[in-house]
């Protein structure tokens, strides 16, 4: 595609359809766990009325140029991760900005929202943002370890860091999706999936309740609406990654939403099943059997 | 470790040195790890100096929008203060689910615009009650629990807990009862919600406006005034 203009309203389109998908997504995620819990639950569009009533808040107050820039970074975290990200194969229009070495851009701005809310909790000067930020990076550090060692396998697998090859690799049908052809690798990316969407057992970096919320304890009004804006973001476009790395990417939207929601969906039937890791134990979890397995696909892959 | 420190300000033995008595609370100076000199006087740095304003609402139709979305996204502050927080926890459980109606809990009060005090509020709890009502944003909203919010209730005349909340801060809605079961909780809700569509639940402006009264009130009753006038 040619014409930039168009390119970026094409993206940015996209970016609407996936911000409403998430937050349709997390409505529901939250009405299968109140099922489970024998409630109702919210109704649907709850997260849209949260949402305008937090950017609608008149009394804002600011710590300091970190604390205002933590979402800042943030968001820019996931609408990067998002940039560069396929989301529907052989189709330049939701392309958006994919290039021959994107994967090794996704990685690192997995970690750059992170890092930039770490250092804007961090000025909000409570303490339990600091002990949620300090619980974040140490299980996100174990966490990487598996998902790196998975990627760098599928890297050597199909000999290219894009995501559009593996994804065109993985075309004809389930027989050559990355997760039949080489199930180590897949194992310990999936594993690792449980601790990236930080949903239960593994979310006891925000331990609702319990250190109040972790990270974005001082954070309210439109600071806390464009960190919800960025989760619903970031969940869909990190499930797309895992699509298109695992299950052979999409080609056309119907296909991108039902795979997407399947592949949140392990992470919440695990997550309602099990009960919540201490950090710790999380920790030790990861650098077990995820790490083992990630070793394992790079050595059988040499 | 080479910080050193010191205080320049020590206590004296006077009637204004005893307002504040914590020794954090103390001006003092530090000396970093580069044997830089640092001056602290945590009232001054730690807490805004600001007295609140008022903030109105500017736009009709907006602000009509924004007082749908309010009231039907009511976060409340998990703060119990007496016997009637018993009744919060059961409005998360299948027999009442209040997450239907856009009500949910929230364990910080920057994240929160619903205070509910529930029940009957000792003098200690009121301090914190204060700084927790202060520090969130606004527009904020207080529903008061159970009798002893009204008029004292069966502690009418302890000499430890207040009678009458709205003198200390504004409420918007009252539920009465010793205790209110959470039927009467959620009916409360709905009030508030009638409240806040019609534009009514400004509370947080009326607070300001009456700040000086307020403020007077609260000194009245807590003795111990150790924490700054404006600490939101």
């Amino acid at each position: 595609m040619e014409n930039i203009a168009a390119k970026l309203l094409w993206t940015f389109l996209g970016l609407l359809i996936v911000l409403n998908w998430g937050m349709l997504k997390t409505s529901i995620v939250r009405k299968i766990v109140a099922r489970v819990g024998g409630r109702y639950g919210i109704r649907w569009y709850q997260p849209w009325i949260n949402l305008i009533k937090l950017y609608g808040t008149r009394g804002q107050l600011s710590h300091g140029v970190m604390f205002y820039l933590g979402p800042v970074f943030r968001i820019a975290g996931g609408v990067g991760l998002f940039l560069f990200m396929p989301l529907i194969f052989g189709d330049p229009r939701w392309s958006n900005f994919a290039f021959a070495g994107d994967l090794i851009l996704l990685l690192y701005f997995k970690f750059f929202g992170m890092l930039g809310m770490a250092l804007g909790a961090g000025e909000g000067g409570h303490p339990y943002s600091a002990i949620g930020v300090s619980r974040g990076l140490s299980q996100y550090t174990t966490v990487e370890i598996p998902f790196t060692l998975g990627i760098i396998a599928l890297a050597v697998q199909y000999d290219t860091l894009s995501l559009t090859e593996m994804v065109a690799a993985q075309q004809g049908g389930i027989a050559n999706w990355t997760i039949v052809t080489n199930p180590i690798a897949s194992a310990a990316l999936l594993f690792s999936m449980l601790g990236i969407f930080m949903h239960a057992p593994f979310d006891l970096v925000k331990a609702p309740n319990e250190i109040p919320i972790g990270p974005p304890t001082e954070y309210h009004g439109s600071y806390l609406g464009v960190l919800r804006t960025n989760a619903a973001i970031m969940h869909i476009t990190e499930a797309v990654l895992f699509m298109n790395l695992l299950f052979g990417g999409a080609n056309n939207w119907i296909e991108l939403i039902i795979k997407t929601f399947l592949i949140y969906f392990i992470t919440v039937f695990i997550g309602v099943v099990f009960p919540r890791f201490r950090i710790e134990q999380s920790v030790r979890f990861f650098l077990g059997v995820p790490l083992i397995l990630g070793i394992l696909a790079i050595i059988l892959i040499m | 470790m080479s910080e050193e420190t010191k205080h320049n300000n020590q206590p004296e033995n006077t009637e204004e040195s005893n307002k504040f008595p914590k020794e954090h609370l103390q001006k003092r100076t530090v000396y970093s790890p580069d044997g830089e000199k640092i001056e602290i006087d945590p009232l001054q740095d730690y807490y805004l100096q600001d007295r609140p304003e008022r903030r109105d609402p500017r736009y009709r139709v907006v602000e009509k929008f924004l007082n749908w979305a309010r009231s039907e996204s009511l976060w409340i502050l998990g703060f119990g203060t007496g016997c009637g927080s018993i009744e919060l926890p059961p409005l998360t459980t299948p027999r009442f689910d209040a997450f239907r109606f856009g009500i949910a809990m929230r364990p910080t009060p920057r994240q929160s615009n619903v205070f509910i005090i529930s029940g009957y509020m000792s003098i200690k709890t009121l301090k914190r009650a204060i700084r927790s009502y202060e520090q969130m944003p606004d527009p904020k909203y207080v529903v008061a629990l159970g009798s002893c919010t009204i008029n004292g209730g069966m502690y009418f005349d302890s000499y430890n807990t207040i009678n009458r909340l709205d003198k200390y801060m504004p409420v918007d809605v009252y539920i009465a009862g010793c205790m209110p079961r959470p039927e009467a909780l959620i009916a409360g809700f709905n009030k508030l919600k009638q409240r806040i569509k019609e534009g009514r639940a400004e509370g947080a402006n009326e607070y300001v406006q009456r700040f000086d009264e307020y403020k007077a009130n609260q000194k009245q009753i807590i003795k111990d005034w150790n924490m700054p006038d404006y600490n939101w």
